[in-house]
């Protein structure tokens, strides 16, 4: 699962007495740099997380409680995170909703699901183990439980959307939380429904905590039957009207959402979007558009070089040879298709670097200049 | 070459197209293969230059025990070798770009020499690699105090030719620092001083952090044998010094290999770019462990086919590079350290004095084809 929102929180640094000596003593590398040959999660500048348990329910997905370092500044629940795994040497970035209720102590849930063509999923799928390393960001993202915490509450979540809604609801079990809590949860069928043992004994153990489910391919196997619409509100939730509402899944559900909280309900609802991670399209050279973030500028692709592009635009781009050989133009693709000139190698991964005078737009493109 | 008329290539323009396009082949399956082991190698020898590093200055701590001494300050000079070469020159090509890590991106990435790491990104991966060996733009070819070709006339000036090189030998680093601010440009008036201020103010931030750290806190931890580690970190800069400018000076400049001229050199295609970066270069054999220390620029000519394939890839590709210069009987050189070291002290010396009837520069290698008429000037 993947909320669409990117993580820009930078890692925090914490206060440790004399890191401006240590700096300069380890200069010009930094003190992480001797910290991390020592063991991996030693760093202070920098978050990571050892794998404590890697629990496999179904082939198809690991749960993983991870151990962040000192550097983790915790989470609120709902948020986000990003885990870096290396692959076959290079590094590969992905954001996930931890489950784990705020206040547990450092360490973190994550699940995993595979995804037919997911690169890092698969890999964490199969390979997550104890010991393992992963880097992590810092928490992020406005969709979370607030402070001060609502009586009344509903939860509608779809698929592996259920992530975070799992992670409030947990914070206010375990919080003891008086109000109603309503949750509705969409799955496919029984058998693919993500927490299901775990919501029903906490529908047990909670009486405040009312559980509804609706299949989209069992019908009759759940209290109600396929997907999001406002008629199931009523029976899922009495108080739905007054309550808090916090909706993630995929992009066609949350637009369902949206259309019902209307005419001065939005501000009771919060959304998170999950949609599996997709690599941008390929489309044909000379079409689509370029923006460049920190400039704040976006011109329509021509087809030439992104160098070219961005000198066309009157954007002061560091350049050099303009063959591929010194790496002065390099840059940040955020998102979007491009082709190497030279080695008409397509890369359509976000947040790669790529060398500006020899690659030209297959795609619509977000490049960090 | 020194004149126009002499620098013809022995090849035609279709032959040195499929030159081209042959090299192109081992980058393209370079860049395929890429991966864990490259990852797993460069962060062995990060791991082993750390662990040198912790190592020396321990030992040098406690450098008033003379085996202490001599042992902090090898494994201090290995440390900053490794530094240097193997990682920083290579990292900072952008070698492992592709591995998406910040720690090992060739832009963040800054080394233990007194040149700041983005100065040396535009005097190096740039201006040096791009414009190799073309006299009045490469500023490598003497660094801009040393007359290392017949193209630089000779003035009574370069009578001091040795003892330059030994000054520069000596404090490599620091003539590696200024290298950017073309100090014989701001002499002559060619470049303006007020234009230099960002540069000088990067130099003079590097080289204040790196003598704070080498020459007082370090040995300010010893207390009052504070001279022993002091005498150890200049002793193993000072190696670190010597080391690179033999290595770097053997890349370029022993007999044999050529210098051309920018008319020479215009609208060049990209399989006599190829050619130029090989006629410019020479490599040098050795062990394993050398190569490591050269930091894989004993494999000079590959990399400068190859400036951004990773260093530890040089090895398994001289053997193709070297059997397609043979087919296209194009001149490989390559010899032991003290022989291309050696024709590079000749030419040095030899330099000092104006140039003699006859003696002139080097002359382009002969055809390589038998039976090959038609040649083409590198410009065609």
């Amino acid at each position: 699962m993947t909320p669409t929102a990117t993580a820009t929180a930078p890692s925090r640094r914490r206060g440790i007495p004399g890191r401006r000596l240590f700096d300069a003593i380890a200069g010009p590398h930094g003190i992480d740099r001797y910290l991390e040959q020592i063991s991996p999660t030693l760093v202070i500048g920098e978050c990571r997380a050892e794998v404590v348990a890697a629990s496999r329910g179904t082939t198809d997905s690991v749960t993983l409680s991870l151990r962040p370092n000192r550097a983790w500044g915790g989470l609120r629940a709902g948020q986000f995170v990003q885990v870096s795994v290396e692959i076959d040497g290079v590094r590969h970035t992905r954001c996930y909703s931890p489950a784990s209720p705020e206040g547990s102590g450092r360490e973190l849930e994550i699940t995993v699901k595979r995804h037919p063509e997911g690169l890092v999923s698969n890999f964490l799928v199969d390979h997550a183990q104890p010991g393992m390393v992963i880097g992590l960001s810092q928490a992020d993202g406005d969709f979370h439980l607030p402070d001060l915490r609502p009586d009344s509450i509903l939860l509608i979540g779809a698929g592996s959307g259920i992530t975070p809604l799992m992670a409030i609801l947990r914070t206010l079990c375990a919080e003891g939380h008086a109000g109603p809590i309503a949750l509705i949860q969409y799955a496919p069928d029984p058998d693919r429904t993500i927490y299901r043992q775990e919501l029903d004994s906490l529908a047990a153990e909670n009486p405040n905590f009312r559980l509804t489910r609706s299949y989209t391919r069992a019908p009759g196997a759940g209290e109600l039957d396929g997907h999001f619409s406002p008629i199931h509100l009523p029976q899922a939730d009495p108080n739905f009207a007054t309550a808090e509402t916090f909706a993630c899944g995929p992009p066609a559900l949350l637009d369902a959402v949206r259309g019902t909280w209307a005419n001065g309900l939005e501000r009771r609802l919060h959304v998170e979007s999950f949609v599996p991670p997709s690599l941008s399209p390929i489309g044909e050279p000379g079409t689509g558009s370029i923006r460049f973030s920190s400039s704040n500028l976006e011109v329509r692709n021509s087809g030439a070089s992104i160098l070219e592009q961005a000198e066309q635009a009157g954007i002061p781009a560091q350049s050099g040879c303009r063959m591929g050989i010194c790496h002065t133009c390099t840059c940040r693709k955020l998102s979007g298709t491009v082709k190497n000139l030279l080695t008409d190698e397509v890369s359509a991964a976000p947040d790669v670097e790529i060398q500006l005078c020899i690659s030209a737009p297959l795609s619509d493109l977000v490049i960090d200049l | 070459m020194s004149t126009t008329t002499e620098s013809q290539i022995p090849l035609t323009p279709e032959q040195i197209e499929s030159f081209g396009e042959e090299l192109d082949a081992i980058r393209q399956r370079v860049l395929a293969d890429r991966g864990e082991s490259d990852a797993n190698y460069i962060r062995k020898v990060i791991r082993a230059q750390r662990g040198l590093e912790v190592a020396g200055r321990g030992l040098l701590w406690a450098g008033v025990f003379p085996p202490a001494w001599i042992a902090g300050t090898a494994a201090l000079s290995l440390s900053k070798i490794l530094d240097n070469m193997e990682i920083g020159h290579n990292v900072m090509h952008g070698q492992y770009d592709w591995m998406n890590d910040p720690a090992l991106s060739g832009k963040q990435f800054e080394w233990d020499n007194a040149c700041p790491a983005d100065q040396w990104r535009h005097s190096h991966n740039y201006m040096h690699h791009t414009h190799t060996n073309i006299v009045g733009k490469d500023r490598d070819i003497g660094y801009g105090v040393l007359r290392m070709s017949e193209d630089q006339d000779w003035k009574p000036y370069y009578l001091g030719n040795p003892a330059y090189a030994t000054l520069l030998a000596l404090f490599f680093q620091y003539g590696v620092a200024l290298h950017d601010l073309e100090v014989e440009r701001l002499t002559t008036g060619e470049a303006k001083l007020a234009d230099k201020r960002e540069l000088i103010s990067g130099i003079w931030k590097k080289v204040r952090r790196q003598t704070l750290k080498d020459y007082v806190i370090f040995p300010a931890l010893s207390g009052p044998f504070f001279l022993f580690p002091l005498a150890g970190n200049a002793t193993a800069n000072l190696v670190r010094n010597v080391w690179s400018f033999t290595i770097i000076f053997c890349g370029h400049f022993p007999e044999g290999t050529h210098e051309f001229t920018e008319e020479e050199t215009e609208n060049e295609s990209r399989g006599e770019w190829y050619y130029r970066q090989l006629l410019g270069s020479a490599n040098l054999s050795g062990s394993r462990p050398f190569h490591i220390l050269s930091g894989n620029l004993s494999f000079q000519i590959e990399h400068h086919l190859f400036p951004d394939l990773p260093a530890n890839r040089y090895a398994e590709i001289s053997t193709e590079v070297r059997e397609i210069c043979e087919r296209y009987g194009i001149p490989y050189n390559v010899g032991p350290l003290g022989k291309q070291f050696g024709s590079v002290v000749k030419k040095i010396c030899r330099l000092a004095l104006p140039d003699r009837k006859g003696r002139g520069s080097a002359q382009l290698p002969p055809a390589g084809l038998e039976g090959e008429e038609k040649r083409v000037p590198i410009a065609a």
